[in-house]
């Protein structure tokens, strides 16, 4: 197993450079001089070329990508133009909230999804597994951003029963972490519920019944923990998903993070900013999935033989 | 062969289990009757799709939508199991009556050790602690004659072969010492070799254990070695059913016959191996009259209208076919002609 | 990336003549199904006919009739500038069924194309495809379309690029496992024997084998395609000002979520049946497909 941690560890190396590669890439494809930019309208040519010399941009493109990397991996992701701080500090000052609503969410998302899924698959083509379906189906269909505007205009607009924005209490969190985990409770549901149900048939639940073990015991011993297994994957990608969906519903309830940053960075044609949103989501990711992959891993012994 | 004593431990009459489907009603199990004595082996022979396990899940209780039990007794201990309701059936089952599967590279949960899952039934129905269970299922991996029990207690089934795994299933069984085992095709996924020590197992724990066996088998080699009596089905219904020496020496029934004439001999040569001809009918479209008559090179014009019933004589041997009448007893029958090993077999 | 980890949305299934009138049969007795598939219909036509059913210019600006709630005359009301929203709806069902299928198209034709290659050919190549492939996955969510979109600039066209580019992954280990299965089947190598080209094999042999699953994934990718796509436009990133894109009349709406709700309400309504509707539709295929089911 430790080798196994190791070696994924290992691989997950040249997908961080990849992502770092593709990151740059993507920034060299805008238009126009970031120099010029910096400069401002009426600038001199020499500023502007002083400027580029500055931020290294004339130089050959494969070495600014080492430059950049190495920059990276000094934790210096380049400085704002807007606002002229350095983009890792205006990155981790928002990364907190950010993270505690990717958490919010990703508790809704498993919690909600998994029981409904349970529900479901031990009570099937009942009217509740019906319902849930439906619900499952609406949670996965729903822009999640129309569905934030939906709620506060529900909660906090008709009802005042929660506070429409800002961030610091229970009351603020519970609509956004709604909102963004909905779309992953709902597959969350689904794929456990086809998970169960596959599982309900195998050969070892017969011969748990052959035991004479009660209904609940087999459902909860010995189904629940096969049929999650490959939830776990779901789950992982799920996050991916969820941090994404930060930018949306970060815009919807004006909340300070990450998402927000990066997307008022695109407005103001902030570069660095968006580069090192993007780059910083992208590598917690990375780190998840890994986690994630070690976790199915560790439940799915038959293919640790591998 | 085990003590055979006379009284019945299982006597099952009038079975009958349906599956209500799209496509119809499948009478899987239609009219099967035979009993198991106490100490007894009692082989349950038939091709696939004859009810063999249909039957033995109907016994258990076991079966899933859409199968159901629409008719017949169940009397185990002279109780009918069929009565009882679904928390009685789970105190019975594991402890009074157990049940192997014929797959058991599937039939262990894979996320769970052996000796977890052994220790279950003991906790379960003994109500014992967590170790001394654990401590007891050791022991009964041991009995099964797994080596190193202590160690293999604490892996998962994947870690194990499929002999080894079947040695699993068989001491969950045993845990609690059922009076009755119900072994459907226990060694048909397994190797030849393999094959033999996992009944030679289960031989030495029922004369340990006095319990008496369901052993569900189409292979009629693993029938003569181990059986004391064989219930022969066809289409869902018992057609034969007598002791062992009585099934092969002196088949009654066209299809017993058949059955035994198509096992290839050692003692002489053979020019062509000898096969019943047609296929079993489906359940879902059973033909009237009597099930096998499409294929038996005996057909009368009756076989074709009328069910014969099921005839018992005083030997305790048990047939199904127009060819008796109720007069009929001893093992003797006159008149009737036998198969015999030359090209007579009529074709139809 | 974990790749043996993630299964094909459905199993290859090789295609019959006869098995169409199964599928087709199999289909309609899903109602469910049919019904995801009515509604797609529906916005379809809707989308051609738009200037015919319209009842008024989607453009058309006429600030008297500014924040009229729904009435006779304006069955969705009008916006801050007078326009009749249902219009705007009804047009904008063109934009985001354009930028669906654009977008899945590019998804789709590159990723099957990666995905081929990397199943077939094996080796290197395959491990070079799929490992851009994990990295295009590490982008969480919609933040890979984001980055594109901001770097090319704010448009509908870049929108299409983005999500075509975002969606390639899915499609490429779609038919990379479908690919690696199907060429398992001892019949390819028999035709491999009788000369065929490693080019007919792929297209004439493997592709025709694996269509369902890829099927099943345009449907469902052509709603998330128009979910994320309608994302970007509500960020501002997409279609710009006046356009009628749904997700632009939800950015609008989103200023009047309090004193005019229904702005906001309706164009989210059209998005998300549509969405339900290919979502439906696609959960059928898939059932329809799978050979387990009898």
């Amino acid at each position: 197993m430790l080798t196994y941690i190791v070696r994924r560890l290992i691989q997950t190396v040249p997908v961080i450079f990849g992502v770092i590669l593709v990151v740059f890439l993507i920034m060299q494809m805008v238009p126009g001089d970031p120099a010029v930019l910096i400069a401002g309208d009426g600038a001199s040519e020499e500023t502007v070329q002083a400027i580029r010399h500055d931020l290294g941009l004339d130089r050959p493109l494969p070495l600014q990508y080492i430059q950049y990397v190495l920059d990276v991996f000094r934790g210096d992701l380049g400085t704002s133009y807007r606002s002229d701080h350095p983009v890792m500090d205006e990155i981790m000052l928002r990364l907190p909230t950010t993270i505690q609503l990717a958490l919010a969410s990703i508790v809704i998302t498993i919690v909600l999804g998994m029981i409904a899924g349970i529900v479901s698959a031990t009570r099937q083509h009942s009217t509740a597994d019906r319902l849930i379906m439906l619900v499952a189906l609406l949670g996965i269909s729903l822009p999640s951003f129309w569905l934030g505007m939906m709620l506060i205009s529900f909660f906090s607009v008709k009802y005042h029963l929660l506070p429409v924005t800002g961030w610091g209490s229970l009351e603020h969190v519970i609509l956004p972490a709604i909102t963004l985990g909905a779309s992953g409770a709902a597959i969350v549901a689904r794929m456990t519920r086809s998970s169960m149900l596959d599982v309900i048939h195998q050969d070892y639940i017969r011969t748990a019944r052959a035991k004479g073990l009660k209904n609940r015991l087999i459902v909860y011993k010995h189904a629940l923990k096969n049929a999650l297994i490959p939830v776990i994957t779901v789950i992982g990608l799920q996050f991916g998903t969820l941090l994404g969906g930060t930018v949306l519903v970060e815009s919807v309830f004006a909340i300070n993070g990450l998402g927000r940053l990066i997307v008022d960075a695109i407005r103001m044609r902030d570069l660095p900013v968006v580069q090192g949103g993007v780059l910083v989501a992208s590598v917690i990711f990375v780190f998840v999935n890994l986690g994630v992959d070690l976790l199915y891993r560790y439940f799915n012994k038959r293919i640790e033989m591998d | 062969m085990a003590m055979l004593t006379q009284e019945k431990l299982l006597e099952v009459q009038g079975l009958q289990t349906y599956f209500f489907t799209d496509e119809g009603i499948s009478k899987a199990v239609d009219g099967i009757d035979f009993s198991v004595h106490r100490g007894e082996t009692l082989g349950l022979v038939g091709e696939s799709g004859c009810g063999k396990s249909m039957t033995s899940l109907s016994i258990m209780q076991l079966l899933s939508r859409p199968g159901r039990t629409v008719g017949g007794q169940i009397l185990f201990k002279n109780e009918d199991l069929l009565t009882k309701s679904e928390e009685q059936m789970r105190r019975i089952r594991g402890k009074e009556i157990s049940m192997i599967f014929q797959e058991p590279m599937t039939s262990l949960n894979p996320v769970y050790t052996v000796g977890e899952q052994v220790a279950e039934v003991f906790r379960l129905h003994e109500n014992l602690g967590r170790k001394e269970a654990w401590a007891k299922a050791v022991e009964l991996l041991r009995m099964v004659g797994i080596p190193s029990p202590e160690e293999r207690a604490h892996q998962e089934p994947f870690r194990l072969s499929g002999g080894m795994r079947q040695r699993v299933m068989i001491a969950m069984a045993m845990a609690c010492q059922p009076d009755l085992l119900i072994a459907d095709e226990p060694t048909t996924a397994l190797d030849v070799t393999v094959q033999s020590q996992i009944l030679d197992l289960m031989k030495q724990l029922q004369e340990r254990m006095g319990m008496s066996i369901i052993l569900i088998t189409h292979d009629l080699g693993v029938v003569a070695e181990t059986c004391d009596r064989v219930a022969v089905l066809y289409a869902g219904q018992i057609v034969e059913y007598a002791s062992v020496d009585s099934i092969f020496d002196n088949p009654k029934h066209p299809y017993t016959q058949g059955l035994l004439q198509s096992l290839p001999r050692i003692d002489e040569d053979q020019e062509e191996l000898l096969a019943i001809p047609g296929t079993v009918p489906s359940p879902y479209d059973l033909p009237s009259g009597c099930r096998f008559a499409p294929r038996c090179a005996f057909r009368k014009d009756i076989c074709s209208t009328a069910q014969p019933e099921l005839l018992k004589n005083s030997d305790e041997e048990w047939v199904r076919c127009w060819m008796y009448d109720e007069n009929w007893s001893g093992s003797d029958a006159s008149g009737q002609p036998h198969i015999s090993n030359q090209e007579g077999s009529k074709v139809i | 990336m974990n790749q043996s980890v993630i299964t094909p949305a459905a199993p290859h299934t090789v295609i019959r003549p006869g098995q169409l009138r199964k599928f087709l049969t199999r289909m309609a007795a899903n109602k469910l199904a049919s019904a995801g598939g009515f509604i797609v219909l529906f916005y379809i036509i809707v989308a051609l006919f738009a200037p015919w059913i319209a009842p008024y210019d989607p453009y058309n600006i006429h600030l008297p009739d500014k924040l009229l709630l729904p009435s006779w005359d304006h069955w969705m009301g009008t916006d801050d500038k007078g326009r009749d929203l249902l219009s705007r709806i009804i047009y904008g069902t063109r934009l985001s069924l354009l930028i669906g299928v654009a977008a899945v198209s590019i998804g789709a034709i590159f990723g099957v194309l990666l995905g081929l290659v990397a199943g077939y050919y094996g080796g290197w190549l395959d491990a070079i495809i799929m490992r851009i492939m994990d990295i295009l996955l590490a982008f969480p969510g919609i933040l890979l379309a984001l980055a594109i979109v901001s770097a090319l600039g704010a448009s509908l066209i870049n929108v299409m690029i983005a999500v075509g580019v975002f969606s390639i992954p899915m499609f490429a280990r779609i038919v990379r496992g479908s690919t690696l299965t199907v060429r398992k089947l001892e019949y390819i190598d028999s035709i491999r024997t009788l000369g065929g080209s490693d080019l007919r094999i792929i297209l004439v042999h493997i592709l025709p084998n694996i269509m369902s699953p890829i099927i099943v994934q345009i449907t469902l990718r052509l709603a998330t395609a128009i979910l994320s796509a309608a994302g970007l436009s509500f960020l501002g990133l997409g279609a710009q000002p006046p356009s009628a894109e749904w997700g632009a009349l939800l950015s609008s709406g989103r200023d009047y979520m309090f004193s005019a709700p229904y702005l906001a309400l309706f164009p989210g309504l059209a998005i998300s049946t549509l969405v339900i509707g290919f979502n439906l539709f696609g959960d059928g295929l898939r059932d329809a497909l799978d050979p387990k089911l009898k």
